[in-house]
C-alpha cells in the first residue's frame, strides 16, 4: 500500500509539473516563473534587530496576537504594538531572560512563554511564572508550549507535562508512564483530538485525548542517519518540531522532515525535495497540504507540490528566493529582501504575511501580490 | 444557627453545633475555663433559618422592588421598595454571596458560594428558572449589556468564568487576582472591573517576599471580547471589595484594606494595623495609576470598608464599613479637587479624609451591601448581623427608617447543656450571677463581680445587641450569633481600628504575613492561618503557646492587639463559641464521597509511607502522617522541622492542621514558601520536614494532589 501511495504521489507530482508552463524571462531580466509557481508567496521582508528595538538579535520564537507581535529573544520577551517595542524581563516577573517558545490562549487572550527558567503567563500585562520549584512543572527548560482548551501542554528538558487551568492540576508524562524513550521533549502541538510531542532522540509521541492513551512513532531505520526505508515512517528519531493541523502531522528533525496523515508517511529530504537543508529547527503546517520549514539554510515553503526558499545568500548575504517545481527544476527569483538570517528558529502567520524568528533578528514577511507580469494573452 | 451551619442544613449535611465555652464549677467552688462541652444538634432540612443575614441589595430598574440577598437564610427577599412589604421570599442555593440584575431587569442572577451554583430568577414570576454550575465559591456576577455573556467571579479559583447568558454553558475562565470576588460593569458596557480579597502571591526572587508589602490589582476585562486587557496594580493593598463606576463612567472607586503588616501589630496604638481606603481610577482621576485615599481619621477608623455606591449626579460616594458599623459619605468634587492639588501618597495621612468626608452615619451591625434609589435620595444599607436594612435619607444623611428582616426564632433558647451561658437570659432577667460567668479565679480577681459591674455588664449587652435589633427585640440572639457579632465588630480595639474579621476575611484568613510580636521589627514574621474547623486543634498560635481558643481570642487578643476595651467573660465565651463552630468549607478537590484519583491515591500512599524509596525505614517522627495525623491533619504536638529563620525566636512549631490546605498559600509559619511545592523543593533540604528528597517530581506532584484533598 505504501508503495502504491508513493507511486501515486510521484505520478501526481509529475503530472502537475508537466502541466505547468515553463519559466520565462522578462524584459527586465527578472525570472518570472510559470503561473503555478508564481502562486508561491513573495514577500518583502522587514527585519528587526537591536538596532530598531529588539532586546536581542537572537530570536527563538515569534507569535502573532492580532495586531500585536510577541518575540521571544535571548534577552527578554518583546512585544511589538503600535510600531513600538516593549520588553518584558525577569524584573517584570518573566521566568528567565531566554524565551524559547510562545503560545496564545485564543479564548482568554493570555500568552504563555516557555523559557530557560520556567513557564510564564502574560495576562493583562502582568506576568505569573511557574517553575519546577514553585509548581508542578517538570523542568525549568521549557522548549515548547501549546494551548488546547483548558490545558496548557508543555515540552521540557525533563519530560512533558500538562497544566489543567480548570483544576490547576499538573500531570507529568515521562518514561514512567509513556512510551517516551528519552525525556528531552522539544516540541508539542495540542488539539482537542490529539496531542503530539517531538522528542529529541525518541521520535514522536501521540496522545489520544479520547482514550487517554499514548502511542509512539519511530524511524524505522532506528537511530541511524541512514534512510533505508523512506516514507515508511518518521524520518529520524531526533525530532525538533511538530505541527498537527487538519488531522495531518508535520514533523521536523535534524535529518529531514515528515508528513503523516494518520495512515501514510511522506518524508522530505534535501536531495529529493525543495528543502534547503535537512537540518530543520521548526515546522508549521498551514493545513494538511502546505507547511513552512525553518532550517539552518533558510526558510522554506511547501505548497503540496512546489517549494520556495527564502534566505540571505550563504555566500554573500544577498537576498535570495528560489522556487522548485514538481519536476525538480529550481528557478532563482530576484528579490530585494530576505529574512534577517538563514538560521530560522520560529515561524508564525499573520494573515497573508509571515513572521520569522532567526538567529540574528526578527523578520516580517509582507506578502506582495500581483508582482509578476500577467501571462500574455494567447493570440 | 450561624450562616455556615445553614448552608450545611440546606445541603443536607449533618451539622454539629458545638457550644463553646461553658463555665463549670469544681467541687471546691473554684472554677476553671473548661474546654467546652460539645452539645450536638442535627437540624433537619426543614428547620427554618435563625438569622437572614442580609448581605447585598438591588433595586429593580423601575425602582418599585427591593431585592435583598439574605445569606443566612439562603434566599432572596423581594420587598416593595416604598412600603417595604414582603412580596416574596425566593429560596436559592447555599450561602448566596452576590447578585445582579440583567440590564433589562428581567432576570436576577445569584451566586451561591457554598454549592458553586448560579441561580437564575425570573423577575416576572419571581421563580428560580435555572440553576447552573459555576466555579468554586462564586461571589458575584454581572451580565454584559448585550445579554450575551455572564461573568462570574470565583473566589477560590481566583478567576472570572465567562458563561453563555442564555444557557449557562461556561465558555472560559479568565485569571483574576487571588480570591477574585467582586465585579462591576462600566456604564457603557465596554469594561468589567474585578477585585479580589486576598493579595496576589509574590513570586520567589530573594526569599524575602514574606517581608514585602502585599500587592493586589483591579483586573480589567474587555466585555465584548471577554479577555483581560489590563491589571491595575494596587501597591500595599490586601483585601479589595466592591468596585463601582460613576454613571458617566469617568470615575471608578473600590473599597480596600491597606495593612501595615510589617509593623508589629502589638503596637496598634503606635502606628495602626490598617488604613482603610478607597482606590480611585478613571478619567476624572487623571493619573496613570489608581490613587489611594484614606477613609479614616485619627479616632474614627472606617474598619472593613465593603460596599460602594456613587450618587447618580456623582456628587457623593457612599461606603459601608462592616467593622466600624458606619456609612461614610464622601464629597466627590472635594475629593477630586484634593487629589488634583496634592501628590501621592495620601494613604498614611489621616488628616486627608477631613478634606472630603462629609459625615459618617451610624447604621446596624456589620453593614455590607448598599444601593441608591434612582433619584439618589434614598440609600438602602444591608446590616448583615442584625438582620435589618437601614434606609438613609441622603439629603439629611440620617437613617430615616429601618427595615427589620426578623428571623423566625422568637423564643429565647438555651443551649442543651445546662452550663451553657446565655447572655440573653442574663440580660433580661438577671438569673445568672456574676460568679457563674466569672468563676475563673483569675478572671474574678481582675473583674470583681460587683453589683455595679453586673449592671454595667447587662447594660453593655443591651446596648450592644438589643437596640440594634430594632423592632425585633423579641427575637433572641443566640450565643453563636453574638459571637459572630463580636467577631466582626471593630468597636473593642484601640480607635476601633480592627476586629477579628479584618484579618479573617469572611471568617477565613487574609493571606498576609504579619509582624505580631513586639520583639523588634522584622522578627517573628508569621503567616495568618485559616480559621475553618479549628476546634480540637489546640494549642493555638504557630508556636503553640496558646492552650485554647479563649486564650487566643481573649487574653491574647484583647489585651495584646486591641489595646482598648476587654471582652467580658460572656462575650469571650460567645466569641470562642463562634470561632469553634466555624466548619470547613467543602473541599473542591475531592467532592464528598468521591474516590481518590490515581494521583491522589498515590499521593496518599506517599503521605502514609513508613519506608523510603531506598527501602530504608522512615523514623516515625519524620513521616507526613505522624505530625499531620488524624482527621484534621495535626497531632497537635510541637516539633522542629528545620524551617526556623535567623529572625525567628524559635524553631519549635505546632503541626498545623491541613484543613483546606490548598487554599491557604503561602505556607510555613512565616509564609516563606510561596506554594505547597516550595515547602519541599526549597525549605526541606535535610528532610527534616518529612522524608521527601527521595521523591521524583511526579511523585511530589502526587503528594500535593493528595494534600489538596484535605
Amino acid at each position: 500500500m505504501k508503495t502504491f501511495c508513493t507511486t501515486m504521489f510521484v505520478l501526481f507530482a509529475a503530472m502537475a509539473a508537466f502541466a505547468a508552463p515553463p519559466a520565462s524571462s522578462t524584459k527586465q531580466g527578472l525570472v518570472a516563473p510559470a503561473l503555478t509557481t508564481a502562486s508561491l508567496p513573495h514577500f518583502r521582508f522587514e527585519n528587526f534587530t537591536t538596532a530598531n528595538g529588539l532586546p536581542n538579535d537572537h530570536v527563538y520564537t515569534v507569535l502573532v496576537d492580532g495586531d500585536r507581535i510577541w518575540a521571544g529573544t535571548d534577552n527578554g520577551l518583546a512585544l511589538y504594538e503600535n510600531h513600538v517595542w516593549k520588553v518584558y524581563s525577569t524584573t517584570d516577573g518573566l521566568a528567565h531572560r531566554a524565551v524559547l517558545s510562545l503560545a496564545l490562549d485564543k479564548r482568554t487572550g493570555d500568552v504563555w512563554a516557555g523559557t530557560m527558567g520556567g513557564l510564564s503567563r502574560i495576562s493583562g500585562g502582568h506576568i505569573d511564572s511557574f517553575t519546577q520549584l514553585n509548581s508542578g512543572l517538570s523542568n525549568d527548560v521549557v522548549y515548547s508550549v501549546s494551548i488546547e482548551g483548558e490545558n496548557v501542554w508543555i515540552a521540557t528538558a525533563a519530560g512533558a507535562c500538562r497544566l489543567n487551568l480548570h483544576t490547576n492540576q499538573w500531570s507529568l508524562y515521562n518514561e514512567r508512564n509513556t512510551p517516551m524513550g528519552e525525556i528531552w521533549s522539544y516540541s508539542v502541538s495540542a488539539t482537542p483530538t490529539k496531542v503530539y510531542y517531538g522528542i529529541w532522540g525518541s521520535g514522536v509521541l501521540e496522545y489520544d485525548q479520547k482514550t487517554g492513551k499514548w502511542d509512539r512513532y519511530d524511524d524505522p531505520d532506528g537511530e541511524t542517519e541512514m534512510v533505508l526505508f523512506k516514507d515508511q515512517g518518521l524520518i529520524h528519531e531526533i525530532v525538533t518540531s511538530v505541527s498537527y493541523v487538519d488531522n495531518v502531522l508535520w514533523a521536523a528533525t535534524y535529518f529531514g522532515d515528515s508528513h503523516y496523515d494518520g495512515r501514510y508517511w511522506h518524508n522530505f529530504l534535501k536531495k529529493d525535495s525543495g528543502l534547503p537543508s535537512n537540518f530543520t529547527n521548526v515546522v508549521k503546517g498551514v493545513d494538511g497540504k502546505r507547511a513552512w520549514f525553518g532550517t539552518d539554510h533558510g526558510l522554506a515553503y511547501y505548497d503540496g507540490v512546489n517549494w520556495a526558499v527564502y534566505c540571505p545568500s550563504l555566500k554573500d548575504g544577498r537576498p535570495e528566493m528560489t522556487v522548485r517545481d514538481a519536476t525538480g527544476t529550481v528557478t532563482p527569483v530576484e528579490v530585494a529582501t530576505a529574512p534577517a538570517h538563514n538560521y530560522i528558529l520560529g515561524i508564525d502567520f499573520d494573515g497573508d504575511d509571515i513572521w520569522v524568528a532567526t538567529a540574528k533578528g526578527l523578520s516580517h514577511g509582507i506578502r506582495e501580490k500581483n508582482q509578476w507580469p500577467k501571462e500574455p494573452k494567447k493570440q | 444557627m450561624n450562616v455556615r451551619s445553614q448552608i450545611l442544613v440546606s445541603t443536607g449535611a449533618v451539622v454539629v453545633l458545638l457550644s463553646a465555652l461553658v463555665v463549670s464549677l469544681t467541687q471546691h467552688g473554684s472554677a476553671v475555663w473548661a474546654p467546652t462541652v460539645y452539645a450536638q444538634e442535627t437540624p433537619s432540612a426543614s428547620q427554618p433559618a435563625d438569622y437572614v443575614s442580609p448581605l447585598e441589595l438591588q433595586l429593580s430598574p423601575d425602582g418599585a422592588r427591593l431585592y435583598i440577598l439574605c445569606q443566612g437564610s439562603n434566599e432572596i427577599r423581594v420587598l416593595n421598595a416604598s412600603t417595604f412589604a414582603v412580596i416574596k421570599n425566593i429560596p436559592v442555593g447555599a450561602v448566596p454571596r452576590g447578585f445582579a440584575l440583567s440590564p433589562d431587569g428581567a432576570r436576577l442572577f445569584v451566586t451561591n458560594s457554598w454549592d458553586d451554583t448560579l441561580s437564575v430568577i425570573d423577575t416576572h414570576s419571581l421563580e428560580v428558572v435555572a440553576t447552573w454550575p459555576v466555579g468554586a465559591e462564586p461571589s458575584s456576577v454581572v451580565e454584559d449589556k448585550a445579554g450575551k455573556r455572564l461573568f462570574v467571579a470565583n473566589r477560590l479559583t481566583s478567576n472570572i468564568a465567562v458563561l453563555d447568558a442564555q444557557t449557562g454553558v461556561e465558555e472560559k475562565r479568565l485569571a483574576g487576582g487571588r480570591g477574585t470576588s467582586y465585579l462591576a460593569l462600566s456604564p457603557d458596557g465596554s469594561r468589567i472591573y474585578a477585585t479580589h480579597v486576598y493579595p496576589n502571591i509574590l513570586p520567589r526572587k530573594t526569599g524575602l517576599e514574606n517581608r514585602l508589602p502585599p500587592e493586589s490589582e483591579i483586573t480589567v476585562i474587555d466585555a465584548a471580547r471577554a479577555v483581560v486587557v489590563d491589571r491595575m496594580p494596587l501597591h500595599g493593598i490586601a483585601g479589595v471589595f466592591h468596585v463601582a463606576l460613576s454613571t458617566d463612567g469617568r470615575l471608578g472607586v473600590a473599597a480596600e484594606y491597606h495593612p501595615k503588616n510589617l509593623l508589629p501589630l502589638a503596637h496598634l496604638e503606635h502606628g495602626g494595623a490598617f488604613t482603610f481606603s478607597l482606590e480611585l481610577f478613571g478619567a476624572d482621576v487623571g493619573k496613570t495609576a489608581p490613587v489611594e485615599v484614606p477613609l479614616d481619621e485619627l479616632e474614627r477608623y472606617a474598619s472593613q470598608p465593603f460596599g460602594i455606591a456613587i450618587a447618580p449626579d456623582k456628587s457623593r460616594i457612599y461606603v459601608t464599613s462592616g467593622g466600624a458599623e458606619i456609612v461614610t459619605v464622601v464629597d466627590v468634587p472635594r475629593l477630586l479637587s484634593y487629589i488634583h492639588l496634592h501628590n501621592d501618597p495620601f494613604a498614611q495621612d489621616l488628616s486627608a479624609s477631613a478634606n472630603y468626608v462629609v459625615t459618617r452615619i451610624p447604621v446596624g451591625l456589620n453593614p455590607r451591601g448598599l444601593t441608591l434609589s434612582h433619584d439618589g435620595h434614598k440609600l438602602f444599607v444591608a446590616n448583615r448581623l442584625d438582620d435589618t436594612v437601614s434606609v438613609i435619607d441622603t439629603r439629611t444623611n440620617r437613617v430615616a427608617s429601618t427595615i427589620t428582616l426578623a428571623g423566625p426564632i422568637t423564643t429565647p433558647s438555651r443551649h442543651p447543656n445546662e452550663n451553657t451561658v446565655d447572655i440573653a437570659s442574663l440580660a433580661v432577667d438577671g438569673k445568672i450571677t456574676c460568679s457563674k460567668c466569672h468563676s475563673d479565679g483569675r478572671t474574678q480577681a481582675q473583674h470583681a463581680p460587683t453589683q455595679t459591674k453586673l449592671a454595667n455588664l447587662i447594660d453593655m449587652h443591651r446596648k450592644l445587641l438589643v437596640p440594634r435589633l430594632g423592632s425585633s427585640e423579641s427575637k433572641s440572639i443566640l450565643p453563636l450569633r453574638r459571637g459572630e457579632q463580636i467577631f466582626y465588630t471593630s468597636r473593642f480595639s484601640f480607635q476601633s481600628q480592627i476586629g477579628c474579621a479584618n484579618c479573617h476575611i469572611d471568617s477565613t484568613f487574609d493571606g498576609i504575613q504579619w509582624n505580631l510580636e513586639p520583639d523588634g521589627f522584622g522578627r517573628s514574621i508569621v503567616d495568618n492561618k485559616l480559621l475553618e474547623d479549628v476546634k480540637e486543634t489546640e494549642p493555638y498560635k504557630w508556636t503553640g503557646t496558646n492552650p485554647d481558643i479563649p486564650t487566643e481570642c481573649g487574653i491574647r487578643t484583647e489585651k495584646y492587639f486591641w489595646r482598648s476595651e476587654n471582652y467580658n467573660g460572656l462575650m469571650l465565651a460567645d466569641l470562642a463559641f463562634y470561632v469553634r463552630s466555624l466548619p470547613p468549607r467543602p473541599n473542591r478537590f475531592r467532592p464528598l464521597g468521591a474516590d481518590f484519583t490515581p494521583a491522589q491515591e498515590h499521593g496518599k500512599a506517599l503521605f502514609e509511607r513508613a519506608v523510603d524509596k531506598f527501602k530504608k525505614p522512615i523514623p516515625e517522627s519524620n513521616r507526613c502522617a505522624y505530625c499531620h495525623s488524624g482527621p484534621k491533619g495535626t497531632n497537635q504536638k510541637i516539633s522542629d522541622v528545620g524551617t526556623r529563620k535567623a529572625t525567628d525566636n524559635t524553631g519549635l512549631l505546632k503541626a498545623p492542621p491541613l484543613t483546606n490546605i490548598a487554599l491557604t498559600a503561602p505556607y510555613l509559619h512565616d509564609g516563606s514558601a510561596r506554594s505547597l511545592e516550595e515547602i519541599w523543593t526549597v525549605f526541606n533540604p535535610e528532610d527534616k520536614h518529612g522524608r521527601t528528597n527521595d521523591l521524583t517530581k511526579d511523585e511530589l506532584n502526587d503528594l500535593i494532589e493528595y494534600l489538596r484533598t484535605r
